[in-house]
C-alpha cells in the first residue's frame, strides 16, 4: 500500500514521514533485511527468552528463584566462576605481550612477513588439535619434560596437567600461546597506519627505542588495545570451553581444578540431567558478559562513528 | 633507516631479532612436534620426541584415515560449506538494506546487532537444544547449520555494511538514474565491487565453523554425523597407545586450514582487524 501512495500524499504529509515513506516506496530496506533478521531474532531472541523461562521453572512448574539459589550455593559453580576470574589475569599479560610482539615486528625489516605468519599461526589452529598436541607435549614424561631434564632443569619438570596445583595455570599458558597472535596482528595493523612523521620527529629528538614506543606509539594504540582487552576478557569469561573439554576429557580435572562456568553448564545439562540449573547458570553468565558487551558496544560505536555520520 | 648504527643501537637490533626468533620458535614448536611425531613409530617418539623422523613412517596416517576420518571430514565439509554460503548470501542482502537506505533506528539496530557478536554460544545452547529435541532435529545437519548461520550473521552483516557504505554514492546514483532497480543495482554494481570483503568473510567464517566444537558436540551426537573436531576429540583416548596415529589424525584435521591460511592470509588478517579499526 505504501508503494502506491499517490504523490500528493507526500506533499501533504508531515516532512519526516514523507522522507520515510519516500524511501520505502522504492521497495524499501525491510525485505532485504528480513531473512537475516528473522534468523538472528530466532537464534538470539528466542534463545534468551526461553533461557529466562527455563531458569524459573522446574519440570514445567514455576519455582521462582529456587534455581538461582541452588546454582549460587553450589560449590562447584562458585569454583567454576572463580576459575574464570583467575583466567582474567591472563588478559593484561596478553596485552603486554601482543604490544611487544607488534612493536618488534614493526621494527623488523628483514623477514617480517615470515615472523608475522609464524606468530599468527597458533590463532588459526583448531583448539581441539592444540589441546591434543599440548596434552601429549606436557605429559609427565612428555617432550617438554624430557627436554627440561636433558638441559638439567630436573626440578622444573612438573606434572603440568596432572597436578591440580598448576593445571589451571598450564591451561592459561596454552590460551596465551594461542591468543597472542590475534592481539599482535590487531595492534600491528593499527601501528602500520600511524603516520610515520610523529615517530620520525621523536627519533630526531633523540628518543630511544623504549621511550619512543612507550611514550609516542603506545598512546596512539589505546583504542585498539582496549578493544583487544575487552575482547579477550569476554574470551576468558565465556569462550574457554574447548580448551578445558579437550584437555580433560570433558571433566575439568584433575579433580575440579579446571572446571569453568561453560563446563559447569555443559555438565549440568548433558551429564547430570539438570537442564534448569544449566539454564540458570547460562543466564547468570550472560548477565556477567553483558558488562563486557556494553563496553564492547560503546567502543564499536565510537569507532564506527566516522562511517555512519551522514 | 639505512644510516649507520652505533654499537649500542646494533646490540639493540640484534637482541630484538633474537627475541623474535625465540617467539617464532615457541609458536611453531607444537606444530613441529605434531608433524614429526606423525611420521615416527611409537618407540621413536617416546625415546626422542624432538628429533627429525629419520625413516618416515606413514602407518599413523593409514591408521587414522582407516578410522572414521573420511566420514567426519565429509560431514564437516558439508556443514561448513552450507553454513558459510548461506551466511554470506543472507548477510550481503541485509547489509545492502542497512547501507542503501537511511531509516529511523537503523544505527541502534546495527549497534544491537554488533553487540550480539560477543554473546557466548554456551548461552544459546540449552534453549536451542531443547527446541531441537522437540522438533526431532538433534543429529541433523540442518539444525547445526541454522545455529551457525545465526551466530555468524552479526559479524558478517557488520563487515559488509561497512564496506557497502564506502562505495561511492555517485556509482549507485548513476545506476538509479539509468533506471536500474534496487535488485539490479545490487547485482550489477555493488556485488562486483565487493570481491575482497566477500573473500575475507568467507575465509574468516570458514575457519570458525571448521574449528567449532561445543555446538557440534551437542547437536551432532550420532556416530555417522559427527564433525571432524568432535571426532578428533574422542580420537585421542581411543588411540592413547599410538601417539603417531593421534598426531597423524591432528595433522590431517589441520591441513585444510593451513592451506587456506597460506593462500588467504591477507584476507584473513583484513577480516580480523575490520572489527576493531574500521572508521578510525
Amino acid at each position: 500500500m505504501i508503494k502506491t501512495a499517490p504523490s500528493e500524499y507526500r506533499v501533504t504529509a508531515p516532512r519526516n514521514l514523507g522522507a520515510v515513506f519516500g524511501r520505502v516506496r522504492t521497495s524499501g530496506p525491510f525485505l532485504w533485511i528480513l531473512p537475516a533478521g528473522l534468523c538472528v531474532l530466532f537464534i538470539f531472541g528466542y534463545s534468551v527468552f526461553d533461557l529466562v523461562q527455563q531458569s524459573f521453572k522446574y519440570q514445567g512448574d514455576w519455582v521462582g528463584f529456587e534455581n538461582f539459589s541452588l546454582v549460587l550455593t553450589d560449590p562447584l559453580f562458585r569454583t567454576a566462576i572463580f576459575h574464570n576470574f583467575l583466567l582474567l589475569f591472563t588478559v593484561p599479560i596478553l596485552a603486554v605481550m601482543s604490544f611487544t610482539c607488534a612493536v618488534l615486528l614493526f621494527e623488523t625489516r628483514k623477514g617480517m612477513k615470515f615472523y608475522r605468519s609464524a606468530v599468527f599461526l597458533p590463532y588459526i589452529l583448531p583448539i581441539p588439535v592444540i589441546g591434543v598436541v599440548f596434552g601429549q607435549l606436557l605429559q609427565l614424561n612428555g617432550a617438554l619434560n624430557s627436554a627440561l631434564r636433558a638441559m638439567g632443569f630436573e626440578s622444573l619438570a612438573l606434572d603440568w596437567l596432572g597436578d591440580p596445583k598448576q593445571a589451571l595455570w598450564t591451561m592459561s599458558g596454552i590460551i596465551i600461546w594461542k591468543e597472542v597472535g590475534f592481539g599482535t596482528i590487531l595492534i600491528l595493523a593499527r601501528l602500520i597506519s600511524i603516520p610515520l612523521e610523529t615517530m620520525e620527529a621523536a627519533r630526531i629528538d633523540g628518543a630511544g627505542f623504549f621511550r619512543l614506543h612507550l611514550q609516542v606509539t603506545l598512546p596512539q594504540l589505546r583504542a585498539v588495545i582496549l578493544f583487544y582487552i575487552i575482547n579477550e576478557s569476554i574470551v576468558m569469561v565465556s569462550w574457554v570451553f574447548n580448551y578445558v573439554y579437550v584437555m580433560t576429557n570433558g571433566q575439568g580435572g584433575p579433580g575440579n581444578a579446571t572446571v569453568v562456568s561453560e563446563l559447569y553448564i555443559y555438565r549440568s545439562a548433558f551429564q547430570n540431567n539438570a537442564p534448569e540449573l544449566a539454564a540458570t547458570a547460562a543466564l547468570l553468565l550472560l548477565l556477567a558478559t553483558l558488562v563486557f558487551i556494553i563496553g564492547f558496544f560503546r567502543i564499536q560505536r565510537n569507532m564506527s562513528k566516522g562511517v555512519f555520520d551522514d | 633507516m639505512t644510516k649507520t648504527h652505533t654499537p649500542i643501537e646494533r646490540a639493540g637490533i640484534t637482541s630484538r631479532q633474537l627475541i623474535l626468533i625465540l617467539i617464532t620458535a615457541m609458536a611453531l614448536v607444537p606444530g613441529y612436534l605434531m608433524v614429526t611425531g606423525s611420521l615416527k613409530t611409537q618407540e621413536e617418539f617416546l625415546n626422542s620426541p624432538w628429533s627429525l623422523p629419520m625413516n618416515p613412517n606413514f602407518q599413523g596416517y593409514a591408521a587414522a584415515w582407516n578410522d572414521q576420518f573420511p566420514t567426519w571430514f565429509k560431514n564437516t565439509l558439508f556443514v561448513t560449506l552450507s553454513a558459510v554460503l548461506l551466511t554470506i548470501s543472507l548477510a550481503a542482502t541485509a547489509a545492502w538494506g542497512f547501507a542503501n537506505w537511511k531509516w529511523k533506528g537503523r544505527d541502534t539496530f546495527l549497534g544491537i546487532l554488533i553487540s550480539l557478536m560477543v554473546v557466548p554460544p554456551v548461552v544459546l545452547l540449552i534453549p536451542l537444544f531443547t527446541l531441537g529435541a522437540k522438533l526431532g532435529w538433534i543429529s541433523t545437519f540442518r539444525m547445526l547449520i541454522l545455529v551457525y548461520v545465526g551466530l555468524m550473521l552479526p559479524f558478517s552483516i557488520y563487515l559488509l555494511t561497512n564496506f557497502f557504505r564506502a562505495i561511492p554514492v555517485s556509482l549507485i546514483e548513476a545506476a538509479k538514474i539509468d533506471g536500474a532497480s534496487d535488485l539490479r543495482t545490487f547485482r550489477s554494481v555493488v556485488l562486483p565491487l565487493s570481491g575482497p570483503p566477500l573473500i575475507t568473510l568467507t575465509i574468516v567464517n570458514l575457519l570458525w565453523v571448521w574449528n567449532e566444537l561445543l555446538l557440534a558436540l551437542v547437536f551432532l551426537q550420532s556416530d555417522e554425523k559427527k564433525s571432524l573436531m568432535v571426532g578428533i576429540t574422542g580420537f585421542q583416548s581411543r588411540y592413547s597407545l599410538s601417539i603417531p596415529t593421534i598426531m597423524a589424525g591432528m595433522t590431517i584435521a589441520t591441513l585444510p586450514l593451513v592451506i587456506i591460511y597460506i593462500f588467504g592470509q591477507r584476507h584473513f588478517i583484513a577480516g580480523l582487524t575490520a572489527g576493531s579499526t574500521k572508521g578510525e
